[in-house]
């Protein structure tokens, strides 16, 4: 049984690494004259990437706990204009705690209505983004809100740590953590299990009602970091921030080869998961082309990704 | 203090149950002992289930004791009877088939290192030695679900053992294995009882009690009917034990005679599916009902599946009155006039959430339409017909099915499909949870399809409903038809029962 275990192919692990190579191959070939390769261009990618990159980390754990959270882009938005007024007002440690604050709640909010009333987390979380998004516009009255806090700034997305900008620290930390999380901590084996088989996982005496909240608790707490991110980068906390990351996010959780219906999940796909969807992005926007084919070649690549990526 | 191989691993004292007022186990006294196989035997229904789930704290018992080495426990989750050293093997519920062997085993107590995270290196080292000392040989790294069948039970035994089990319950174990998983299986439990673990054994395959077991202990109707030494019993006793000899008059045999020197409605040629069906051919005459009698795991749903297009066939031949027919799934099943009853009605028969109208009209779509728009007076009147001649309870086309009980949701599935004007019915188990009294209708009502001139295969555990309804039984065993008897040819119960184990009469 050794043996075979070795000489099984295992495509669909290994499949985004292959997909990303390719892409990568792609690009470099036909955009090597429009400065791809460079080395500004390539730490542009992974910037680009690290808000959805540490979103999909908890997007992970959500699918593989065979759950789903669509509010993290909403969260990312409130959270965003909640830490840039209470900068304005109160300073930068006041506007890192209600930035967290709005995390805690939401998912809290998330986690108590699918683990302890039984409400599908897709319906939850749908409706919780609306009700994120909209009071960001409602309290901000739609305007974008200016953070002039150097500090708050510069840890946030602005600066860098030598060559490398500060976001690219966030992304390999949540990705360290994540991994750390998944493969070893009990944390992570009672996610998997509540997401592979709810029944055995009960029957050896986890509480799953209890992972299904935590999930859900992490991913919006992420995902409010992941707001702060937006906001120090883009020096603003604005509604609209993280609008449509969580099918971003969700992209390169199924790229990166976790299954949508729960029980398995890599972290470390995820992130390639999650630099492939920004190697497109910025693949298209090199080549010159308009934000409706972007759109288009976009959404075609995913879709067929994926269907590769299900290939048995 | 008495010596510790003479205290009971485990004993159950005066245990009685009831359920909303019928009692389904009386005053039952079960005891094993250190190191023992212990078959607990009987009929469904007869108790068997109800009596383990108290051992696992499932279930609460009316009144009685149970105690565990000698002190009386109280067991009132499945936990308590975990901490207590009472294991189950389940067959298909504690694993999670994305993580390894060594990972399932110590689900939810990983060994930790120094920094509190978890080493699948140690565990997979701790599960390599429980699986040594038992003698099961599997990768503790491989996948759950790259498993086989018998492994993943292994895997099961081995995650008892590892928490220390002292005593394991194992439900038909060998329901879904072949002939040399058996024969590993029954290795390993030899093993463990040597070590002192004792085992309790539910089974309805007396060769393989015989082969393993100690001592049985037979329920029937709720009641303790013997505790032996095997050694002390013979098989027909034990059979006389579990029937009872019961009164099968309650659905005689009406002898009604099948024409069988015209074609066959179906012929079935060497038929070979998956490793479950191999070379089966059979008749099935017009009017006529043919039984398949075997034990669970024998092949006689697969031989179902298979000719209906479930599952692939491999080899074989299928002949619809005497033109050959080819069927490669169940829509071509149901284009060529035949019908499927399934075992698991709540899954694979009826959409619970729907209404009874909704639920017929499901497979009669084409009929109660015109132009894909659906004809709702149609509709009215083919369930209200459905409704009379099937005799379902209460008489509401609106009213949800899972709201039904299990015989009237039964009736539903066969009127559903009958409502297609099969010529030909597979049935798998039609009266699995049903009430005693339900029990008898459907099979009237299966008469009565037969009489119309249907061709019906009776799958059935319960041999007084095959002996009550059939004009012919095929006696199915590792997938092959081992015997055909005639229903005149049959003596009685315990006659059917020992050709079914496969113990000459």
């Amino acid at each position: 049984m050794n043996i075979k275990s070795l000489i099984r192919f295992d495509w669909r692990s290994s499949f985004i690494y292959w997909m990303f190579a390719l892409i990568f191959l792609f690009f470099a070939l036909l955009l090597h004259n429009d400065g791809f390769l460079g080395p500004n261009n390539l730490l542009n990618i992974f910037r680009q990437t690290a808000t959805i990159s540490v979103m999909a980390v908890a997007m992970t754990f959500v699918i593989a706990c065979a759950e789903i959270d669509l509010s993290i882009g909403g969260v990312a938005g409130l959270s965003s204009v909640v830490v840039a007024l209470m900068i304005r007002d109160h300073g930068a440690v006041a506007g890192v705690c209600a930035g967290l604050g709005v995390g805690l709640i939401v998912g809290t909010a998330n986690g108590l209505l699918v683990s302890r009333i039984g409400i599908p987390s897709f319906l939850v979380t749908l409706g919780m983004q609306g009700v994120a998004v909209g009071t960001a516009a409602l309290i901000t009255d739609y305007a974008p809100i200016p953070i002039l806090n150097d500090s708050f700034n510069r840890i946030f997305g602005s600066g860098s740590i030598g060559k490398f900008p500060s976001v690219i620290f966030w992304s390999f930390s949540a990705v360290l953590i994540g991994w750390i999380t998944l493969t070893r901590t009990t944390l992570g084996r009672r996610i998997l299990a509540t997401g592979g088989n709810r029944d055995a996982a009960e029957f050896n005496g986890i509480d799953t009602k209890r992972i299904k909240f935590t999930v859900l608790l992490i991913s919006s707490t992420v995902a409010a970091i992941a707001g702060m991110i937006y906001a120090g980068r883009l020096q603003t906390g604005r509604y609209e921030w993280g609008a449509g990351d969580e099918l971003s996010a969700i992209a390169a959780v199924i790229l990166g080869g976790t299954s949508l219906f729960g029980g398995g999940g890599t972290i470390i796909g995820t992130l390639f998961g999650a630099l492939l969807v920004g190697l497109i992005n910025n693949g298209l926007i090199l080549a010159g082309l308009p934000v409706s084919e972007q759109q288009i070649i976009r959404g075609l690549i995913i879709i067929l990704a994926v269907a590769l990526a299900k290939k048995k | 203090m008495k010596e510790v191989g003479s205290i009971n691993t485990v004993e159950m004292k005066n245990i009685s149950k009831s359920f909303f007022g019928t009692r389904v186990l009386k005053d039952v006294n079960f005891s094993v002992r250190p190191g023992e196989v212990h078959a607990l035997a009987g009929e469904n229904g007869a108790g068997k289930s109800t009596l383990m789930k108290i051992l696992q704290g499932v279930y609460t018992m009316d009144s009685g004791e149970i105690t565990v080495a000698g002190n009386p426990v109280v067991i009132n989750s499945f936990q308590d009877a975990q901490n207590f050293g009472i294991g189950m093997v389940f067959q298909e519920f504690s694993l999670i088939p994305e993580l390894s062997v060594a990972q399932n085993i110590y689900l939810n107590r990983e060994p930790k290192n120094k920094l509190g995270l978890i080493t699948d290196a140690g565990s997979a080292a701790s599960a390599e030695k429980v699986l040594k000392s038992v003698g099961i040989e599997i990768d503790v790294t491989a996948k759950v679900s790259s498993l086989s069948r018998a492994y993943q039970q292994l895997t099961e035994i081995a995650k008892a053992i590892a928490a220390e089990a002292k005593i394991l319950i194992l439900d038909e174990p060998t329901a879904s294995l072949a002939k040399h998983e058996v024969d590993a299986l029954f290795k390993v439990l030899k093993q463990l009882t040597s070590s002192g673990v004792s085992i309790i054994y539910i089974s309805h395959r007396m060769d393989e009690i015989y082969q393993i077991c100690d001592r049985i202990t037979i329920l029937r109707d709720g009641n303790l009917v013997a505790t032996e030494s095997l050694q002390d019993i013979t098989p027909h006793d034990v059979i006389a034990h579990i029937t009872g000899r019961k009164d099968v008059e309650m659905l005689s045999h009406d002898g009604h005679q099948i024409n069988r020197s015209s074609t066959p409605t179906l012929k079935v040629e060497n038929l070979v599916a998956g490793n479950r069906v191999k070379n089966v051919s059979l008749d099935l005459y017009k009017g006529e009902i043919l039984g398949l009698a075997g034990l669970m795991g024998s092949g006689r749903t697969e031989i179902l599946r298979a000719i209906f297009g479930l599952d692939k066939k491999s080899s074989g031949k299928l002949f619809l009155n005497g033109d050959e027919v080819s069927i490669k799934n169940p829509r071509d099943a149901k284009n060529s006039g035949l019908a499927f009853i399934p075992e698991d009605r709540r899954r694979q028969g009826l959409v619970m959430e729907h209404s009874v109208s909704a639920n017929i009209l499901a497979a009669n779509l084409e009929k109660l339409s015109h132009l894909s728009f659906l004809n709702f007076e149609k509709i009215k009147e083919f369930s209200a017909t459905a409704i009379t001649d099937f005799e379902i309870r209460p008489p509401e086309a609106s009213r949800q099915v899972k709201l039904l009980s299990g015989g009237n949701q039964q009736k539903v599935v066969i009127a559903k499909w009958v409502a297609t004007n099969p010529s030909i019915i597979l049935m798998d188990e039609p009266t699995v949870g049903v009430d005693i009294g339900t029990k008898v209708e459907i099979m009237k009502l299966v008469r009565s399809l037969a009489a119309k001139g249907n061709s019906i295969i009776l799958v059935s555990s319960e041999l007084p409903e095959l002996l009550g309804v059939c004009d012919r039984i095929l006696i199915i065993k590792d997938g092959e038809i081992r015997d055909e008897i005639s229903r005149q040819d049959v003596r009685d119960e315990d006659h059917l029962q020992l050709m079914v184990q496969g113990i000459s009469a």
